[in-house]
């Protein structure tokens, strides 16, 4: 009988450096007061953002991808040529057709990796990294590059002060590399799921605006009663216990959502001296950006520190959501 | 089932854990909104500890009618 060969497998992966880029334009509550009726304590008070950063019109989605990308591979140490898969989350392509990973990485200068674009919303990291982690660990792939990359102003309705208070542009990425011994692996295995009886919650408005809209109570009370539960079995999935985490990197959907999910994680025994990304102050909502970028942000004030343990998790439309347990580079 | 006190009280427990007001304030007659300044993101966040604790549903659209803590009390005695 014949048999298929598979490459040899690796005991599990990990992280090897995290990048992030962000338009230059500052958007601040007081510029969005001019245009829709809100106010900055308003939008301080409900959703914690202080200032955005808006991508204007010369900056494109892989253009952020680009930079995003650059830096995490530069942060890693690798050469363009030992990446060979490229998987960029993002749900805000303004046309399908090509995707945006075969040009991010062409323009990174990685020759003819496997490139792929992956949409789980503002939970697409976590499933990027989850992907990357056992596409690694398998063999299919030595070095994977996962970036998170939005551009949600290009599908902000402006005039809607529910949403155009919160979302944002950014990009964020992570390389991610093989672990040669059980000590070294630094990715746990993902938690992840999927509410699609709740898609029509978050959604492009196709018969009318073509613009963003959601319905935010039910995205609010989903949030803050689904999520700590993902982020809890992460934990435990990778057999570690809440009080191990040091770091907890949430999406930065709203900052009432992350202390929400902090508040769960301690009543279930996570530190009261672990670590709450809080990114969203200065960045607003990046989708699948969020948490490499918030992630590399942090590391970069020194609020956090190689080889500590953060606890991943991403949630948003679909409604889709992911979490997993990294070690920080 | 718990009764009027009962769920007063336990109500009041759930507002003083997620907006920090003393039980003492949680009184029958007071808007969570004009006079508890409890904005209605929290409002979600009592409701679902409510929902827990005394075993009722309260979706997002019966909220918002829930204007007084007695307006609580009533519909989770009547729902229970
Ligand atoms: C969007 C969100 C901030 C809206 O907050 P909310 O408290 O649910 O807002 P509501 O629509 O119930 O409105 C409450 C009041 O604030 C007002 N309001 C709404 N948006 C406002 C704004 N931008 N500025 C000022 N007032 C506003 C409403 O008109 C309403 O006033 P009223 O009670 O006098 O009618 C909130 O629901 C949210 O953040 N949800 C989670 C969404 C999210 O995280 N999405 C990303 C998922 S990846």
């Amino acid at each position: 009988m014949t048999t298929f060969r598979l490459p040899p497998s690796v005991p599990g992966a990990r992280i090897l450096g995290l990048g992030s880029s962000q338009p230059e334009h500052v958007v601040t509550n007081d510029d969005l007061a001019q245009r829709v009726e809100t106010n900055d304590q308003w939008i301080r008070d409900r959703v914690g953002i202080v200032e955005r950063r808006v991508a204007q019109d010369d900056v494109s989605l892989v253009d952020m991808a680009v930079e995003a990308g650059s830096r995490a591979l530069k942060d890693s140490g690798l050469a363009t040529a030992d990446i060979d898969t490229v998987i960029v989350a993002t749900c805000t392509m303004t046309a399908p057709i090509p995707n945006a990973a075969a040009q991010t990485a062409d323009r990174i200068g990685i020759s003819a990796p496997a490139a792929f674009d992956l949409n789980a919303a503002c939970a697409g990291f976590c499933y990027g990294l989850g992907a990357a982690a056992d596409l690694v660990r398998s063999g299919s792939a030595r070095n994977v590059l996962v970036i998170g990359a939005e551009k949600l102003s290009d599908w902000v309705d402006w005039d809607d002060r529910s949403t155009c208070i919160i979302f944002a542009d950014a990009a964020g990425a992570a390389v991610v590399t093989g672990a040669r011994s059980e000590d070294e692996i630094g990715v746990g295995p993902v938690s992840w799921g999927s509410a699609g009886d709740m898609a029509n919650v978050i959604r492009i408005l196709e018969e009318s605006t073509n613009k963003l809209h959601q319905e935010g109570q039910t995205v609010f009370r989903w949030a803050t009663t689904r999520i700590a539960p993902v982020a809890l079995d992460a934990i435990a999935k990778a057999g570690l216990t809440p009080a191990d985490v040091d770091v907890l990197v949430p999406h930065q959907a709203n900052l009432r959502i992350v202390e929400a999910v902090a508040k769960k994680l301690r009543k279930e025994g996570a530190r009261e001296d672990m670590r709450v990304a809080d990114d969203i102050v200065h960045s607003g909502n990046t989708s699948s950006a969020s948490i490499p970028m918030a992630l590399d942000h942090m590391r970069a004030a020194g609020r956090i520190r190689s080889g500590e343990i953060a606890l991943l998790v991403g949630f948003g439309a679909g409604l889709s959501y992911a979490g997993q347990v990294v070690r920080v580079p | 089932m718990a009764d009027t006190a009962e769920i007063l009280s336990g109500l009041a427990e759930i507002v003083e854990e997620v907006a920090g007001i003393d039980t003492a304030e949680v009184t029958a007659e007071k808007s969570f909104v004009d006079d508890l300044d409890i904005d209605s993101l929290s409002m979600v966040e009592i409701a679902v500890q409510a929902e827990d604790k005394f075993g009722v549903k309260i979706p997002d659209d019966q909220l918002a009618e829930l204007k007084t803590v007695g307006d609580a009390v009533s519909y989770i005695e009547k729902n229970q």
